[in-house]
């Protein structure tokens, strides 16, 4: 133990502990702003500078440890010069408008300079402009970019990708897309982790909320929500709501006042994918097909990008089952079409996700064309929700919980846990056991495959079902991912059945949920769809009396014709820009 | 599958490294006299291109920064610019994660700091005081500002004797100089921009040695005046020259034998031949000057009888005497001065060291002169004892080389502590104390004790090497002001309360250089002219070739060859070899001529008369 004092308080901590933990101990928070824990420790920003007694230049205490009898002040004279003036220089390099910027409010260098008393900046402005698609799904603006170096370590540490790097040196240098590339020639997985962990507005989502105002305001269209599972775990913390008091029901209630005509729960679909891809498991396992290689869950398109850029040769791994968004995209624009005699054309189609890599999903040729225009029309985040909350001046604490819309309204636990890592795997060998079994296990039987813990890794189980062993394997976040298929390359791991889900924790943690920087909440977020699921009155797939009657109306079983045309996909009918040699 | 690359320089980075080579020489060349805002902010822009991008305060600190001297070098500052430029530099310095930041603050804040009455200037009055008022860096750099592209010139077509002409203009000792000047006029030489300095010192060797002897300038007619000089050293003897040449009576006091001060009694012969010194001195004195030897001053007439009896009198006596160690038995037989070793053996009454063990102390030249000299006597180990690195040392670096090659121990990091002596009072030897090189202060490295134990170094001769002295006692009796042991002139050599004394060189200044000696002299001879009422002029009639043309390849400097180690250490000889016509042609023909091309054609680049 080190004793040590900060600001005239006398403190005793581990050895090693860093000052910033130090005096948050002491209660005394240190401003910071490009530190994350574990993450991005390389004191760039240098706005956690405190004055140790002996040394003359200042010290930063996000990565500088305490030593016995250290003296410490984080507010003296020459700390609160130096912190203002480092904050202004940063500003001078920042486009302040922060009237139209999707992150105010929630924005850590607004805060800082507010905090700190800023009210004019001494400095010229020099703001960078580089230049963007704005069509990607991902945007990145130079111009609020505060080379905090967030996504760099981020994308490289969390998620192997490397897609954003300091670029250059001295006066240019900037934080780019790594290799000289343009974000559209990457391999980015557009997980949108940079965008959950920029501490400002210069990574977001591509903003398709007008064209969804746009579709609600027509006339001639039918306008058709579907709400995917991990929004309801999130969706109103902006708003400062507990998940008791932000039932999903109350989106229904929100997008209706907004003027949609349907309103559905993905949670639908995620069991109409469990019939599909949990039949389409135990076919290939009983034929023996995954002795070698494991075939994989399919419902996680930044996993899909990720393996289609750095393993293309296990494209033909994964399960042929369309991600639950594009599953109901298709049955809208199909089924649901004739159930209400619109004409597919007519029907326009909006699913809100978690997720960045959903707008890429929906955008892909691929799904445009099969019945009327794309599958699904707009993708919309979370954030996007709740902005298009805020903009028609709806209260949240004034809405009502209502049903979600009859003929595609029946929904299972199983379905719900798709947002949280391991849950679609939950859900699929509760279906499976029953498909080889032809008897129901304990719904909680397979719960070995959840998260015990907020630091998501490789979980491994053997299933037993029926006679079979399952060697199954959970995974999120695609570090993680890497080593769980590095390991099996080697030949070092094998498994049947792997789920994957890019974002660390799964959906509930996925790059489109509202932003709260220095938190990570995917477990807390988990935790609350398994208790939904433990109320919910089914707790199977194959119980879901909708889904029941749309094969028995449609597509007469799982894997037949109709379902492999509308239900399943070709991963290899597309192209993803190749990772580069590493 | 390699795991690991072998790592091999690629084109660009040899292209910069070879530049970032370029730019060192280029600094090393620069002119004196630049806008100091302008300088740093061009600093500031280099370290800046160095930044990583990682941190704010170097990031964008130092961008701002170079916003805020753009400001001040385009009038758009003020007070509260200066001010926002300090505290942002010191924030800088107090925030920045590496030294890539926080040192290219530093250059920022001490600019600022140092140079402050640049900036004022600048956001007062929107402009810059500086000119580049001097185009020619060697002659700027020269004390004496002695033509030297013109006399560069003048070698490389030949003309030796007109050489020495236009030397002697600005500085009556070519010879010395041509041995033993410290040239700091290659310094800063142009030439360093494409390669390296020209070899002027060189050059000066090669016209001194082939012109032969070459006869003063006529002096102008008898003004009546007389003048007496206290001193017969460099500093003297130039007095003494310029003001004969301007038609005055000149008498020199010398209280030693013959003339020439340290430069007779201080250098070795091995460095400057005392033959070759009379040259020189033969020279100065063919203009009708008197000597009167074996006079010291206050013993033998004073500065009264010399005030009442000369219409001016001049004390050029040099800093002939010694500073002490400090320690117990310094007395002793076997311990002296490097000035007192070194006189004696010009004098011809050096001890016999053969066999002996010697140990000098001290760094400077005058402690290399020591040890090469008692290796000459037949000292059988002679050591350079030193408080701090072979780095540090002030001597200049070919000297400290050529006493290594001699066989010299250099004895770095060793402060002495005692002299010891047996019970009849014998030197036994050295006790030193183990130094380890700490902080830099000032620009210099200090040392401290490292922890080890004293050392011995048994010898039987201490040389001490460690400064000279002047002596004052009698000026100040005479009401000449002193001040920290040096007679304090004017910086035009005058004193305000006794007028038509005059005093410069060494005894002025403390121990300096021949050539600053000699650069204070000429100062003085035309200040003594003026204060007779006189206006002479000093000039050179020799037509300096005209410059030509040239690609200026790089092409590498000529040395000038030493004899060998092994068979000079035998003798007093000169060390140095000149150089071969062919190559004095080829190293002549480097100088790049900046009387003519550049700034020189404009303004300044020739001064032909004083």
């Amino acid at each position: 133990m080190v004793t040590l004092t900060i600001d005239r308080k006398e403190i005793t901590v581990p050895d090693g502990t860093t000052i910033m933990k130090a005096a948050a101990q002491a209660g005394i928070p240190i401003p910071h702003l490009c530190y994350l824990k574990d993450i991005n420790e390389v004191a760039a920003c240098r706005v956690c500078v405190v004055e140790v007694e002996g040394s003359e230049r200042l010290v930063t205490a996000c990565n500088n440890v305490v030593k016995e009898g250290m003296v410490v002040y984080t507010n003296s004279p020459k700390v609160r010069l130096d912190r203002r003036r480092t904050v202004q220089l940063m500003l001078s390099q920042h486009d302040c408008k922060c009237a139209t910027c999707v992150r105010s409010g929630n924005c850590s260098l607004q805060t800082l300079a507010n905090d700190l008393n800023i009210l004019h900046n001494p400095y010229t402005e020099m703001i960078e402009r580089q230049p963007w698609d704005m069509k990607f799904p991902l945007i990145r603006d130079s111009a609020k970019c505060i080379k905090c170096l967030r996504c760099v370590n981020i994308c490289d540490k969390v998620q192997s990708l490397g897609i954003w790097q300091l670029e250059s040196t001295g006066t240019i240098s900037t934080i780019n897309v790594s290799g000289g590339r343009k974000i559209t020639d990457a391999d980015c997985a557009l997980c949108g982790q940079c965008i959950t962990h920029c501490p400002v507005g210069a990574l977001r989502e591509r903003d398709d909320t007008e064209n969804v105002w746009k579709a609600l305001a027509d006339p001639k269209k039918t306008v058709i929500f579907q709400i995917a599972p991990a929004i309801r775990t999130a969706w109103g913390e902006p708003f400062g709501l507990t998940p008791q008091e932000a039932p999903i029901g109350k989106v229904a209630d929100a997008l209706k006042q907004m003027g949609a005509d349907y309103v559905f729960d993905t949670v639908f679909t995620a069991d109409l994918t469990i019939m599909e891809e949990g039949n389409e498991f135990l076919q290939r396992f009983l034929a023996g097909e995954t002795k070698n290689r494991p075939m994989f869950t399919s419902c996680c398109p930044g996993w899909i990008r990720f393996i289609k850029s750095q393993y293309p040769h296990l494209v033909s791994c994964l399960s042929t089952a369309k991600s639950p968004q594009q599953m109901f995209g298709a049955v809208m624009k199909s089924y649901f079409a004739e159930k209400i005699g619109v004409a597919p054309e007519n029907i326009f189609t909006i699913s809100i996700m978690p997720c960045v890599a959903k707008k890429g999903e929906s955008n892909m040729e691929l799904y445009n064309g099969e019945y009327a225009g794309f599958d699904t029309d707009i993708v919309l985040t979370t954030r996007e929700l709740d902005r298009m909350i805020r903009s028609a001046h709806i209260d949240p604490m004034n809405l009502q919980e209502i049903p979600f819309d009859s003929v595609m309204q029946a929904a299972s636990g199983a379905g719900v846990i798709f947002g949280a890592t391991g849950g679609v795997m939950e859900a699929a060998l509760r279906t499976a056991h029953f498909l080889v079994t032809g008897k129901d296990p304990d719904p909680d039987a397979f719960k070995v495959v959840r998260a015990k813990a907020e630091a998501f890794g490789i979980t491994e189980a053997e299933i037993q079902i029926g006679a079979a062993t399952v060697r199954a394997a959970v995974v999120s976040g695609l570090g993680n991912t890497r080593r769980l298929i590095e390991a099996i390359e080697r030949g070092e791991a094998h498994y049947d059945f792997v789920e994957v889900m890019a974002c660390p924790g799964g959906c509930v943690g996925g790059g489109g949920q509202p932003i709260h920087d220095g938190e990570e909440r995917a477990y807390q977020r988990g935790q609350t769809l398994y208790f939904l699921d433990s109320k919910s009155k089914i707790r199977f797939s194959h119980y879901n009396k909708d889904v029941a009657q749309l094969y028995k109306e449609y597509f007469e079983a799982p894997l037949s014709h109709k379902s492999h045309m509308l239900l399943h996909t070709d991963h290899k009918a597309w192209e993803m820009p190749r990772a580069p040699k590493r | 599958m390699s795991r690991l690359e072998i790592p091999t320089k690629g084109r660009s980075e040899l292209v910069i490294e070879g530049l970032y080579r370029d730019l060192e020489r280029r600094i090393e060349a620069s002119p004196p006299g630049l806008c100091p805002v302008s300088v740093t902010k061009a600093f500031l822009e280099l370290c800046h291109a160095q930044t990583c991008g990682k941190c704010v305060p170097c990031r964008i600190g130092l961008v701002q920064l170079s916003n805020l001297l753009s400001d001040v070098l385009e009038g758009r500052a003020d007070e509260r610019t200066l001010k926002l430029m300090e505290e942002t530099a010191l924030s800088i310095m107090d925030s920045a994660d590496c030294a890539i930041g926080y040192e290219a603050a530093g250059m920022v804040y001490k600019s600022l700091i140092g140079c402050r009455d640049d900036y004022e200037q600048h956001i007062v009055d929107g402009r810059c005081s500086c000119t580049y008022s001097q185009p020619v860096p060697c002659v700027a750099l020269c004390p004496a500002a002695v033509d030297i592209p013109g006399y560069i010139a003048l070698v490389g077509e030949g003309r030796y004797e007109d050489a020495i002409r236009l030397i002697r203009k600005d500085n009556p000792f070519p010879t010395t100089c041509a041995f033993i000047c410290e040239h700091p006029c290659e310094a800063r030489c142009r030439r360093n921009m494409i390669d390296a300095a020209v070899n002027i010192r060189g050059l000066k060797r090669v016209a001194v040695d082939k012109a032969g002897h070459v006869a003063p300038p006529e002096c102008a007619p008898d003004t009546g005046k007389k003048i007496a000089v206290v001193g017969g050293g460099p500093g003297g003897l130039t007095s003494a020259y310029y003001l004969r040449l301007m038609g005055h009576a000149v008498t020199v006091y010398e209280m030693l034998p013959k003339l020439g001060g340290m430069l007779r009694y201080g250098i070795p012969n091995y460095r400057l031949p005392k033959d070759r010194l009379d040259d020189d001195i033969q020279a100065i004195l063919e203009t009708g000057i008197e000597v009167k030897h074996g006079m010291r001053i206050g013993t033998d007439i004073t500065i009264q009888q010399l005030r009442e009896q000369y219409d001016a009198v001049l004390i050029t006596i040099g800093a002939s005497s010694s500073k002490t160690l400090g320690l117990e038995h310094e007395d002793a037989e076997g311990v002296m001065s490097a000035v007192k070793f070194l006189r004696d053996v010009a004098h011809g009454t050096a001890p016999d060291l053969t066999g002996l063990e010697v140990a000098v102390i001290g760094g400077g030249n005058v402690a290399m002169d020591a040890v090469r000299t008692a290796k000459r006597l037949g000292a059988s180990k002679v050591s350079c004892v030193y408080r701090r690195r072979m780095a540090d040392m002030t001597a200049l670096p070919a000297e400290i080389e050529a006493a290594s090659a001699e066989g010299i121990e250099m004895l770095t990091l060793k402060a002495p502590s005692a002299i010891e002596v047996d019970e009849k009072g014998v030197l036994k030897g050295l006790w030193v104390k183990p130094q380890m090189i700490s902080s830099i202060k000032d620009g210099r490295a200090s040392v401290k004790p490292n922890g080890e134990e004293d050392q011995f170094i048994p010898c039987q001769v201490i040389v001490a090497a460690i400064g000279q002295a002047i002596e004052t006692d009698h000026f100040q009796q005479a009401g000449v002001p002193v001040a920290r042991g040096v007679i304090s002139a004017s910086r035009f050599g005058n004193f305000s309360n006794i007028p038509g004394v005059f005093a410069g060189g060494d005894c002025a200044t403390g121990p300096a250089t021949v050539i600053r000696a000699i650069a204070a002299a000429k100062a003085i001879a035309a200040n003594i002219d003026e204060y007779l009422g006189f206006h002479h002029e000093i000039t050179c009639d020799v037509e300096i070739p005209e410059p030509e043309h040239r690609d200026n390849q790089p092409c590498g400097r000529v040395d000038l060859t030493e004899r060998e180690a092994g068979e000079r250490v035998h003798d007093f000889e000169a060390v140095e070899n000149c150089m071969t016509e062919c190559e004095s042609c080829q190293e002549a023909s480097r100088c790049l001529r900046c009387d003519h091309f550049g700034y020189g054609v404009f303004k300044g680049g020739r001064k032909t008369l004083w």
